[in-house]
């Protein structure tokens, strides 16, 4: 990468990734579940980044693009590949309503609050890689469905069929635990 | 449209990611099906509940530093004028990008408050215990709401006036407790919402606005944002309004 003297030249890595640190980090701690490994997550991904960052499309998604190569490392360490392995085998991914069960949502969803706040976040820990991440960058990402797809690399219709398994089975996990309160 | 069908439809709904005529068509059935109005409650309630568990970890100032100092200084790539001149319109078509997106967002944010308002209005109406104080007395509604929202508020005298009070329930919005009153003119019902001004994302319009097919109007004082939303009449909408503005400056 060649360096300009300009220092009033525009778009540097710093100013575009940096602010995206903190959301990074949350998504990072996640998907890894330990400091440690969400701080080595973060760290290579802002490497790596760096160093493709010549290869970037000016015009495209650059948050989608730094939250893919996290992603990346993070299936590609060995906490990743061991989460990988664990994903349902029943997972069918032909569109939104596949095989979704016990989508209703249920009187105990009124329930969740702040003094429920930890039971959720049990809840979304205990959920499959696969969706936690589509649910994550959802809900607190506010992605729309064409960036988590640009995300996650899969289509569309996968991204809704995962949501729905994920909030179906976040829903059957948060009755299940409210059962047991 | 069927319940099953509407409900198939939901979650996109509440995403934001439904194509227009779908939305439409599923906001008609909302108005219309309290059963579904409230799984879509249910469904807003849980999205609102994930997001605030979802943001949960924080990195540590010294490893942003740690970072920050990796990565600090690194230019982009070498420029030339024509990079710069080409860059220079880039920027343009991307703040005016992000800027649309911005506003967009913002957009999408202010139509689903109105989203879960109509549910709460609609949702509540349907439901066989609309209010958990029923009571046409503003000096017994107002005290029932004392240790349950974290605010006070006045209501007005309706004497020698077309409204009545019927009762007040807490309610939620984004998980901000707040005050519900039901106010009914001939046999009309007007919800009228009251939070903390501290209520995020509030883009409305300070004058009476027609969202979702219901007449909306929306100030705040004192601290609280107030949300009056009927099917009547604006001009009844304004009145109650004007009421509630009147009697939270005494």
């Amino acid at each position: 990468m060649c360096v300009s003297a300009d220092p009033l030249q525009p778009g540097t890595f710093e100013e575009l990734a940096m602010p995206l640190f903190g959301q990074l980090y949350n998504f990072a701690h996640w998907l890894a579940q330990n400091r440690e490994e969400a701080e080595d997550l973060v760290q290579e991904t802002y490497v790596k980044a760096l160093r493709g960052f010549g290869s970037f499309q000016p015009g495209t998604n650059f948050r989608a693009w730094m939250y893919r190569i996290l992603r990346n490392t993070f299936l590609t360490s060995r906490t990743g590949l061991k989460a990988t392995m664990t994903v349902p085998l029943d997972e069918s991914e032909n569109g939104p309503g596949a095989t979704v069960t016990s989508d209703q949502p249920t009187q105990e969803a009124l329930l969740i609050d702040r003094d429920h706040q930890n039971l959720l976040q049990a809840a979304i820990a205990e959920l499959p890689v696969q969706f936690r991440e589509v649910l994550l960058l959802c809900e607190v990402e506010e992605m729309s469905y064409q960036e988590i797809a640009d995300t996650v690399g899969v289509p569309i219709g996968t991204v809704m069929s995962r949501l729905s398994r994920a909030r179906a089975a976040l829903r059957a996990n948060v009755q299940q635990k409210l059962g047991r309160c | 449209m069927a319940c099953d069908q509407g409900r198939a439809q939901l979650d996109a709904y509440l995403d934001g990611e439904l194509p227009g005529e779908s939305m439409r068509a599923l906001d008609a059935h909302l108005r219309t099906c309290p059963a579904c109005a409230a799984d879509a409650l249910t469904r807003v309630q849980l999205k609102r509940a994930i997001k605030t568990a979802g943001a949960r970890f924080t990195p540590s100032p010294e490893f942003y530093n740690q970072i920050q100092k990796k990565i600090a200084g690194k230019p982009r790539r070498a420029w030339n004028v024509g990079w710069v001149l080409a860059t220079a319109g880039f920027a343009v078509v991307l703040v005016a990008g992000l800027l649309s997106t911005y506003l967009e967002r913002q957009n999408l944010r202010q139509q689903q408050l109105y989203s879960e308002l109509a549910d709460l209005h609609v949702s509540t109406l349907a439901s066989a215990n609309p209010v958990d104080v029923v009571s046409t007395d503003r000096h017994t509604v107002k005290p029932w709401f004392q240790g349950k929202v974290p605010f006070t508020f006045n209501l007005p005298e309706l004497q020698n006036t077309d409204f009545n009070l019927l009762g007040g329930r807490v309610t939620y919005l984004g998980q901000v407790p707040g005050a519900h009153l039901i106010y009914q003119i001939r046999k009309h019902q007007i919800s009228v919402f009251l939070f903390p001004e501290r209520l995020v994302g509030w883009r409305g319009t300070p004058h009476v606005s027609k969202e979702r097919t219901f007449n909306v109007e929306s100030w705040t004082q004192d601290g609280l944002r107030y949300v009056v939303f009927g099917d009547v009449a604006p001009e009844d909408i304004q009145k109650l309004s004007d009421l509630l503005k009147s009697s939270a400056k005494s």
